[in-house]
């Protein structure tokens, strides 16, 4: 029925199967619509935010899913700018990764301003003096970079294509990509760094508080350098679960080695990094303010070592290590784990960075103020994740996403005819 | 946000930022009315294009 719409060449599943596939992701969307306009109509007593935890969990889901988007710009970076041409085979996937990550985030961050009417403020009343003014700004822009990189993928669908105009304003976009991608590495920088940058001033908070070079502290380059490491990592895993999902081979093994191989260095030398900044801080920083480091790990329900360990070494150094010895980065099986942790590794680090740091007793006469999340902030952290299942599968069907798709799946005695 | 604005001020923090945000859009809208303008001409001149 849509087959004049499906890009030449390639298979897709039946219309009837597809939209009722559709209708079980739109059903969570639905829920998580329902609980966003609750939000919106009664206000913030919805969520279980309070005087303690003025960021909770829309913000970590903010900085995860911004974090996990980081393999947009770090491969359009590598693909434009340092012309690793091998990355043209997995970078349209990418864009539209980065695409629904950053489209979620400004999403979630027009539920948790209350107001959203007023979120033209930022721009028209900007205090210049605060991280997250730079953090709205260049977020703002560099989703309008996606969106042009995402543009002319949609323009190559088939019927739109057979269009003049744009068919050759897809032609000249992608002329001119190197100049987008240079723009939005540059604003990835900033805002990537400036979420950290946001943990790492706060002196009042002994557990987020760094040192830095200049304005910056140390957390502001690792928030950059994580997000270029880890995002690969996510757009590997999201390619990994749509050839499950489709039973098709998208990527070649040769792109996927290469970008596992990137990230897992990238990974390596970001954990060494990090572990010298904890240390320093756990040396240094906090017995300066008069804290031992036992205090941010002990007397609590919730918060330990663990969370130390898992961050640092199970969603660290060992996805990292994983992916720069040869021998496990091209196991399929070793490759898959290493992703997932390393995902999972970078969400633990946002979890710390955003939420530990207000449960963290800092008087001497308080306690740790642990959060539960109501199901209305879970219900709109989820609805990204829909709406993200929604956007991948209507371009797999209706896009040309993968380049090798045809190659990779026509069977070798056809291809030999 | 701009220099008519009265909580404008022409000191470092609002030059820094308005002048990286404005150089970004600059960049953004520059870029893209160069290939919607090269795409009217290119589709009024005729042909279909070459592919990529």
């Amino acid at each position: 029925m849509d087959s004049a719409l499906i890009p030449e060449g390639v298979k897709r599943c039946p219309l009837p199967k597809f939209l009722f596939g559709l209708a079980i992701v739109s059903a969570v969307l639905l829920w998580g619509v329902y609980a966003m306009f609750l939000c919106w109509f009664k206000g913030l007593n919805q969520t279980n935010m309070n005087d303690y935890y003025g960021f909770a969990l829309w913000i970590w889901a903010d900085l995860a899913v911004i974090a996990l988007g980081g393999g947009a710009f770090f491969t359009g970076l590598l693909k434009y700018i340092f012309k690793v041409d091998e990355l043209k085979n997995i970078i349209n996937f990418t864009v539209i990764i980065g695409f629904i990550c950053y489209s979620s985030a400004l999403l979630i961050l027009a539920i948790d301003i209350g107001q959203p009417l007023r979120g033209w403020f930022i721009f028209w009343h900007a205090n210049v003096h605060s991280m997250l003014t730079e953090v709205a700004f260049c977020l703002s822009c560099y989703f309008a970079v996606l969106t042009i990189e995402f543009i002319p993928n949609i323009l190559e669908n088939r019927q739109l294509n057979k269009v003049g105009f744009f068919h050759h304003l897809a032609h000249n976009m992608h002329g001119v990509m190197a100049i987008f991608a240079a723009t939005g590495a540059f604003l990835s920088f900033f805002h990537q760094g400036s979420l950290g940058g946001v943990a790492g001033v706060l002196y009042g908070r002994p557990f987020a508080f760094r040192e830095g070079l200049l304005i910056w502290p140390w957390t502001f380059f690792l928030f950059t350098w994580s997000a270029a490491a880890f995002g690969p990592c996510f757009s590997l895993t999201v390619t990994w679960i749509t050839e499950k999902v489709t039973g098709k081979k998208l990527v070649s093994d040769k792109t996927v080695h290469l970008l596992a191989k990137i990230s897992g260095w990238m990974i390596t030398t970001y954990m060494v990094a990090k572990i010298i900044d904890t240390i320093y801080w756990a040396t240094v920083t906090a017995p300066s303010m008069g804290f031992k480091m036992s205090h941010f790990y002990s007397n609590n329900g919730f918060y330990g070592y663990w969370i130390l360990f898992a961050e640092i070494i199970l969603g660290g150094l060992i996805p990292g290590l994983l992916l720069v010895f040869k021998g496990t980065r091209e196991n399929p099986t070793t490759r898959l784990a290493a992703i997932i942790l390393a995902g999972i590794g970078v969400c633990i680090n946002r979890w710390v960075m955003v939420l530990q740091i207000m449960a963290v007793p800092v008087m001497p006469f308080d306690t740790w103020a642990l959060y539960i999340p109501s199901w209305q902030e879970v219900a709109t952290t989820i609805l990204p994740v829909a709406y993200g299942i929604i956007l991948i599968a209507l371009a797999y069907r209706y896009l040309p996403v993968f380049p090798q798709e045809v190659e990779l799946n026509t069977p070798a005695k056809t291809a030999a005819e | 946000m701009f220099p008519f604005c009265f909580e404008w001020a022409w000191d470092i923090g609002h030059i820094i930022f308005f002048g990286g945000f404005w150089y970004a859009i600059g960049i953004l809208g520059a870029g893209m009315t160069f290939c919607i303008g090269k795409a009217a001409y290119d589709t009024v001149k005729g042909g279909h294009g070459e592919h990529h």
